[in-house]
C-alpha cells in the first residue's frame, strides 16, 4: 500500500526538531498588517530576533505624477495618500503652495479647516481603533468605532460630495461654503460622540486581556523615539511634548484652547491612551470651531489663482477669462521652494514643494509620518513574541497607501 | 526691572525653551565663520532659512547642528533628493529638513551633487531615521549615500532599472512591469 504512494521529494515530510533560527514571511496578505506590508520575520521560537519590513506594494509613483499635473490638479493626488486623514493630506499640500503664493486665507476659511481636519482626525483613530483592536481579538470594538465614523463621513460628504476623496481644501480656501444646517449637524455629532468614547473606554480600557497584550509591549524610550523620527501619538507616547499644531502653529491652531496628551509608558497601552484623549480634545477643538464660525468669504481674494464664484462668470468678463485660464492652462507659481509640516492624524506630515516658475511644480515630496513610523518596527519588536508584532503595527497606526504613495 | 536682569544672568542654567534670540539663520551663519568650508552659501525665502553645505561636510554640520546647546537640531524631519533637469548642472540637490523638539525651530541642509559623482557621506550615524529616507532618495534618483548600513531599494523592487524620479524617466516608465 505504501509504494502506491509516490511523494515527490520537495514533500516530504521530515521529522527535525528546530535547532535553528526561522525565517518567515507576514503578509503581504495578512490581514493585521494593514494593507500590503510583508515583515520578514527572523524568529528563534516563539520570540523574534529581527523584523524587516518589506514595503513598497502599494506604489503608484504618486510624486512623480505631480510633476505631471497642474498644482489645483495635484489636491486630488493627496486625498489618496493617507486615505484615512484626506483632508489633512489636502491642507498639507495647498499650505505648502498658498506659501509659496504667499496668499492670505480669509478667516472663515481658515476655521472651517481646521473644524474639518478635526473632524477627520477623530474619523482616522476611529479606524485605528476598530482594527487595532479586531487584531487583538476584540470584535465588537470595531463595529462601536465604525458606526460613528459613519457619521464623520456623512459631514464630509455633506460639505465636499466625497466620502474618502474629499478634495475639499483647495489653493486660497475652500471649494465651497458649508452646506447650510451643516453645523446643526456637526452640533448633532458632537453631542453623542462623547459618551461613544467612554463606550470604547468600558470595551477595552479596563479589560486585563486588552491589558495584558498591550501593557510593555513594542517600548521605545523618548530617546530612540526622536531619533527615530517618529512624530505624533507614538512620540507623544513616549513622553515626548510635542505637537506641530503647538511647536509650529498653522491655520489658526495657537488661537484653539485645547491639550496635548502626553503618556510616558512609551508601550502599545501608552500609544493606545495617547488616541483616545486626543479624540477627546478634537472633540473639544470642534466645539470651538463651530463657536468662532463668523459668516464671510472662504476663498482668497487672488482672481489669478481662485477659480471665480459661478454667479460672477455669468455676468463678469474678467471671471470669465480667468476661470477660463485657470482650467486651461493653470496658474504661475513663483519659484521657490517650501516645506510646509502640519499634524496629520498620525504625526508630522510634511510636503515639500519646489517651484521653478510655470503652472507644474518642479518637485513634490511628501513626509508620510506612517513610512518613518514604521522604520522605527524593527527596533521596537526585538525581542517581542510573533503575537506581539501584530499589537506594535496596530500601535503604530500606519497607512500603507502613504508609506508607499 | 535691572535686578531682574541681574538675576537672570545669575542662572547657571542654560536659557528656557521659549527663547528665541538665537534664530537658525544666526546659528548657521556663525558655524560658517567658525569653520571656513563647511557652509558656502545661506538663504532665507518665505520664513525658512536654506544653507548650502559642502558635501564632505554634511556629517560634521550635522552632528555639530545636533549638539550645539543652542541649535538642538535632534529631529531629523525628512530628506529628499531633487533633479533639477538633466542638462542643469550640478543636477542633483539633496534637502535634509532639520527641526529641534525644544526650540521648535526649523532648518533646510542643501548639498548638491554633479550627474557624474552624485555620491553623499551618510548622516544614519547622526540620526537613525536617515536610514530609511536615504534609502527612498537612493531608490528614486540614484544619489548613493556612503556608508549608508544597508543601502537596497525601497519602494520599487530590487530588479528595477532606472532611477524612476528623474526628470529623463518618462511617467509611464519604458515598459510594462512584470515579476520574472
Amino acid at each position: 500500500m505504501s509504494s502506491a504512494v509516490n511523494i515527490p521529494p520537495q514533500f516530504e515530510i521530515v521529522d527535525r526538531p528546530l535547532d535553528t533560527q526561522m525565517t518567515i514571511s507576514m503578509g503581504p496578505q495578512h490581514p493585521s498588517t494593514h494593507g500590503v506590508l510583508r515583515l520578514e520575520l527572523v524568529l528563534d521560537g516563539e520570540t523574534v530576533v529581527k523584523a524587516t519590513p518589506d514595503i513598497g506594494y502599494l506604489h503608484t509613483g504618486m510624486e512623480k505624477l505631480f510633476e505631471y499635473k497642474k498644482y489645483q490638479q495635484g489636491i486630488v493626488i493627496t486625498d489618496r495618500m493617507d486615505y484615512l486623514n484626506p483632508l489633512g493630506n489636502n491642507l498639507g499640500y495647498v499650505m505648502a503652495v498658498e506659501k509659496l503664493l504667499e496668499l492670505e486665507i480669509p478667516e472663515r476659511a481658515q476655521t472651517i479647516r481646521v473644524l474639518m481636519c478635526e473632524l477627520q482626525r477623530i474619523a482616522s483613530h476611529l479606524v485605528w481603533l476598530g482594527t487595532h483592536a479586531l487584531d487583538i481579538g476584540a470584535m465588537t470594538v470595531f463595529f462601536y468605532c465604525f458606526r460613528e465614523r459613519e457619521k464623520i463621513l456623512n459631514l464630509i460628504e455633506a460639505a465636499s460630495g466625497g466620502r474618502l476623496t474629499p478634495s475639499y481644501f483647495r489653493i486660497g480656501g475652500l471649494m465651497m461654503d458649508l452646506p447650510s444646517g451643516f453645523e446643526r449637524r456637526v452640533q448633532q455629532f458632537l453631542d453623542g460622540f462623547l459618551k461613544s468614547v467612554d463606550e470604547f473606554h468600558t470595551l477595552l480600557t479596563g479589560n486585563r486581556i486588552f491589558q495584558k497584550r498591550t501593557q510593555e509591549v513594542g517600548v521605545i524610550t523618548a530617546e530612540d523615539a526622536i531619533d527615530w523620527g517618529l512624530s505624533g501619538p507614538c512620540l507623544r507616547g513616549s513622553g515626548v511634548d510635542l505637537d506641530v499644531r503647538r511647536a509650529n502653529p498653522y491655520s489658526g491652531y495657537e488661537k484653539y484652547d485645547f491639550e496635548v496628551p502626553i503618556e510616558t509608558g512609551g508601550d502599545v497601552w501608552a500609544r493606545y491612551l495617547v488616541r483616545m484623549r486626543e479624540m477627546k480634545e478634537s472633540h473639544k477643538i470642534v466645539i470651538q470651531a463651530l463657536a468662532r464660525l463668523q459668516p464671510g468669504s472662504v476663498k482668497a481674494d487672488a482672481p489669478k489663482v481662485v477659480l471665480p464664484d459661478r454667479e460672477a462668470m455669468k455676468t463678469h468678463m474678467d471671471a470669465l477669462i480667468h476661470h477660463f485660464l485657470i482650467v486651461a492652462e493653470g496658474f504661475d507659481v513663483p519659484a521657490g521652494e517650501v516645506y510646509h509640516p502640519i499634524e496629520g492624524s498620525k504625526g508630522e506630515l510634511g510636503v515639500y514643494v519646489k517651484s521653478n516658475g510655470g503652472p507644474r511644480p518642479a518637485r513634490v515630496h511628501v513626509r508620510g509620518p506612517s513610512f518613518v513610523n514604521l522604520s522605527a518596527l524593527p527596533h521596537m519588536s526585538e525581542g517581542a513574541m510573533v503575537a506581539d508584532i501584530v499589537a506594535i503595527i496596530g500601535s503604530l497606526d500606519i497607512v500603507l497607501g502613504e508609506i508607499d504613495r | 526691572m535691572t535686578t531682574g536682569e541681574n538675576s537672570e544672568q545669575a542662572l547657571p542654567e542654560p536659557q528656557p525653551i521659549s527663547d528665541q534670540k538665537t534664530t537658525p539663520s544666526q546659528l548657521v551663519t556663525a558655524l560658517q565663520r567658525e569653520h571656513e568650508g563647511w557652509i558656502t552659501g545661506i538663504s532665507e525665502a518665505l520664513g525658512e532659512v536654506t544653507a548650502i553645505v559642502a558635501k564632505e561636510q554634511i556629517v560634521a554640520v550635522c552632528s555639530a547642528l545636533k549638539a550645539h546647546p543652542e541649535a538642538r537640531f535632534d529631529f531629523l524631519a525628512d530628506i529628499c533628493g531633487v533633479d533639477n533637469g538633466v542638462e542643469e548642472e550640478p543636477r542633483f540637490e539633496v534637502n535634509y529638513h532639520l527641526f529641534s523638539t525644544t526650540k521648535h525651530h526649523r532648518l533646510r541642509l542643501k548639498v548638491v551633487l554633479d550627474e557624474a559623482n552624485a555620491r553623499v557621506p551618510t548622516v544614519t550615524g547622526v540620526w537613525r531615521t536617515a536610514n530609511w529616507h536615504e534609502r527612498e532618495t537612493f531608490d528614486l534618483f540614484g544619489i548613493i549615500f556612503e556608508g549608508h548600513p544597508d543601502l537596497r531599494r525601497i519602494l520599487l523592487p530590487d530588479d528595477w532599472q532606472g532611477y524612476a524620479l528623474r526628470k529623463d524617466f518618462p511617467l509611464r516608465g519604458y515598459e510594462p512591469y512584470s515579476l520574472k
